[in-house]
């Protein structure tokens, strides 16, 4: 820095004063944009940008172009204009799938948006062996989805030997049906979900916490404040930005589960885990004939024009809290 | 400087891996469109085998490639599935030569979506030897046959002979009434503490056995043909086979606790011991045995118990197609797979000996019965080749292969059948699940979209 700045200044120095007034910016020609490094800029971001093309934006805009068509993929598609958004608001298929996703949205956040909270605090007060505890919290994350699902779909084994059936057993409880009742079929799969993802949340709050000013706590101490004051007037004040993303991304990630239905129940028993994308994944995958691929792509586009109002909702709701 | 080159640097590595992925996917399709010369087709080989049913494989190509110097034999893992097939088949990611159930036979035909490979199966010797009504399900409308008949199953009534003995049974005595089925499963269930009767319930499985059950009950799903079919969901045998169900899961206890079965893991929790009888495939012995590791010896089959009038064993089976994308001269090596690999072991003695030995060098099972894609006749012949080289026990199979040819075999709902079955899923999962599941309600419901979607097949 120091090398580049001295010639400039002298430079600077030896020219005439310049005029007062707003200094008009030198048009930049494409040599400059070369002599900039703009070419290698471009050629080094032109693998990302054809990646995401290829892979995100050319699907989304087939997607938008799928929905009003009836296609197998293979035959010349036919355009049908909004037929494939009324099929599926007529799908009696779809109430059952809004209200499992809805109560799935809801058990997770009862559940699983204030545990990795309550963790990642406990674990800002501990003293020693924070990176343990921090790996600990994380480990789950690490385990591959699918290796997690089968592993507690061993554990949801529903007879009486099963791993939690014979724990519950310990303590004169169950046997518990787990994944094969229609009631319990989705509390057991949040269970497994939260425990999944909430290494990653506690992270995300760890690294928060870490921004709190001290001097907060030392004057709130003065003050006479406990624990849970300090908790409640310092350290969630302080995380609400985080807090505020964290819950519209469990929102919109919980709109969209489909791992856990799709490999534990199979939206089973009796549609009763039935999930919005395990029913765009049935409409487009269900008959080994080629799907309904206009409904499945319509259902995604309600999905996410749904979940697009909604964070715009969120975040003009939220903007004064945040700041 | 040195920033400069390092720009240069980049640039230069993202041009050339930008060249290098454009020129991969040029140079894939040029080869692919190469009509002459030594050709390369992929083959499928089943998902999941043990070592020795590849090495069995292997050396099958092995011999295939020494036959055939031009052609070269790779292979994929592939086992179809009712929910990844139509993404396999639009990706394109399918071998050249790939296995299909006799249901979407005709309307991958009728789509144009495997290779007409018509004229080539015309030329082999025994295209007219097939059963007709088996054949039928690789022909198009003018009897053109574009995928070739590999396997026929008849539905049976498999079950562990050591439960049995276990549950005070008699193995060789296996049942031949519902009502003995669900004695049977009660005493499996009280005696050993395993699921007397398990039943497939995901995947479109749970409709495809609650057919079998309504088939031989002497129901059906649906009635007419093409466009005039309709839907017959509703019908007593139906209401019988579910209401059957319904006692022995809650009267009985005698069905266990696993009500999200399909295919693949109730094969496992059989081999496992953990089920003492369930419906499914006549032929299941290799994937019991090469993918589940089942004692042989606790192995049972038998026909399924038919009761009323018009009742018979669903019956299906498996055609060898070919990928649409295949260029001719792979699709004529495809043909000539099909015929090495599939057909030739049952009509040329040579073959099936050459066929049966290397399976049981590498312990792989040979002779296991299944229904015959052509006449009884050539089928006792092609048995007779190789009694030497049996290695499963024929004497469990006795049940089976003593009854199944006197059994009418009812080919499946010929219309949107696997729409059908998934239709079917539900209602079977609530009767398992639901203590107060109310069965003429579920069929109500299933009826009406059974019909919705064969009005719009």
């Amino acid at each position: 820095m120091t090398t580049l700045s001295s010639p400039l200044r002298a430079t600077t120095a030896d020219a005439p004063p310049s005029s007062p007034g707003p200094r008009r910016r030198a048009r930049r020609t494409p040599r400059d944009w070369l002599r900039d490094g703009g070419l290698s800029t471009l050629v080094i971001a032109l693998p990302m940008i054809l990646v995401f093309g290829v892979f995100s934006w050319f699907p989304i805009g087939r997607a938008l172009v799928m929905s009003v068509q009836q296609t197998n993929l293979i035959s010349t598609p036919e355009f049908v204009g909004l037929e494939n958004f009324v099929f599926v608001l007529q799908d009696p298929l779809l109430g059952k799938a809004v209200a499992n996703t809805l109560w799935f949205a809801l058990l997770a956040l009862v559940f699983g948006y204030p545990l990795p909270l309550a963790a990642a605090v406990l674990m800002s007060e501990v003293r020693r062996m924070r990176g343990l505890f921090s790996a600990l919290a994380y480990l789950p994350v690490v385990v591959p989805p699918v290796v997690a699902v089968l592993l507690w779909k061993f554990f949801y084994d529903a007879s009486p030997t099963g791993v939690f059936n014979t724990i519950a057993g310990w303590v004169g409880l169950g046997p518990f049906p787990w994944l094969q009742n229609a009631d319990s079929a989705m509390p057991s799969l949040v269970l497994e979900a939260t425990w999944a993802a909430a290494g990653g949340t506690v992270i995300i709050y760890l690294a928060a916490l870490v921004g709190v000013r001290t001097e907060l706590y030392e004057a709130a101490e003065v003050d006479g404040a406990g624990v849970w004051r300090k908790i409640w007037h310092v350290t969630l004040p302080q995380l609400r930005g985080v807090l505020f993303i964290t819950l519209i991304l469990q929102v919109i990630g919980t709109s969209q589960v489909f791992l856990e239905p799709f490999l534990f129940t199979g939206g089973g028993p009796n549609n009763a885990t039935l999930t919005i994308l395990m029913l765009i994944y049935d409409y487009a995958f269900g008959s080994s004939l080629g799907g309904n691929y206009g409904a499945a792509t319509a259902l995604s586009l309600m999905l996410a024009g749904v979940l697009a109002v909604l964070s715009a909702i969120y975040f003009r709701v939220t903007r004064p809290w945040s700041s | 400087m040195k920033s400069a080159n390092k720009r240069a640097a980049f640039a230069l590595v993202g041009v050339l891996s930008l060249a290098g992925t454009l020129t991969a996917c040029g140079s894939s399709t040029d080869a692919a469109e190469e009509p002459d010369g030594p050709v390369t087709i992929e083959v499928s080989i089943d998902a999941g085998l043990e070592q020795p049913a590849i090495d069995a494989f292997d050396e099958r190509i092995a011999q295939f490639e020494e036959a055939n110097p031009d052609i070269t034999v790779e292979t994929k893992e592939f086992t179809w599935s009712g929910t990844t097939f139509a993404a396999e088949l639009a990706g394109g990611t399918l071998p050249d030569v790939f296995p299909i159930p006799f249901t979407d036979g005709r309307a991958l035909i009728e789509r144009g979506q495997i290779a007409d490979v018509s004229g080539l199966v015309a030329e082999l010797p025994y295209a007219d030897q097939f059963n007709p009504t088996i054949a039928a399900a690789g022909q198009d409308a003018e009897g053109n046959m574009w995928a070739v008949p590999i396997a026929a199953y008849n539905q049976g009534l498999h079950y562990n002979r050591a439960l049995f003995e276990e549950a005070g049974l008699d193995p060789d005595n296996p049942p031949a009434t519902w009502d003995e089925v669900r004695e049977a499963a009660k005493a499996i269930s009280e005696k050993t503490g395993q699921a007397g009767y398990a039943h497939m319930t995901q995947s479109n499985t749970g409709g495809w056995i609650l057919t079998t059950e309504t088939y031989a009950l002497g129901g059906r799903m649906t009635e007419g043909e093409g466009e005039e079919t309709t839907a017959t969901v509703d019908n007593d045998a139906t209401v019988a086979a579910l209401e059957m169900l319904q006692e022995m899961r809650w009267e009985d206890n005698s069905m266990g606790s696993s009500f999200l079965y399909d295919w693949g893991t109730i094969n496992q929790d059989f081999a496992a011991g953990k089920i003492g009888m369930y419906v499914s495939g006549g032929a299941n012995y290799p994937n019991l045995f090469t993918q589940n590791q089942m004692n042989p010896d606790e192995y049972g089959v038998t026909v399924l118990p038919l009761e009323g009038d018009d009742a018979g064993t669903l019956g299906g089976g498996t055609l060898a197609a070919v990928s649409s994308a295949a260029s001719e001269a792979e699709q004529a090596a495809a043909v000539k797979w099909i015929d090495f690999y599939y057909i030739s072991k049952l009509t040329d003695q040579d073959a099936a000996v050459a066929e049966a030995e290397v399976a049981a060098e590498t312990d792989q099972p040979v002779g296991a019965p299944a229904l015959p894609i052509f006449d009884q006749a050539t089928y006792e012949e092609q048995q007779s080749w190789i009694k030497d080289l049996v290695n499963v026990p024929l004497e469990n199979f006795a049940p089976m292969t003593d009854q199944m040819f006197d059994q009418p075999v009812i080919p499946e709902p010929a219309v949107a059948t696997q729409d059908v079955y998934a239709a079917l899923d539900p209602v079977v999962q609530a009767v398992l699940t639901d203590e107060n599941a109310d069965i003429d309600a579920l069929l109500a419901d299933a009826q009406t979209q059974v019909q919705g979607l064969l009005d719009r097949s």
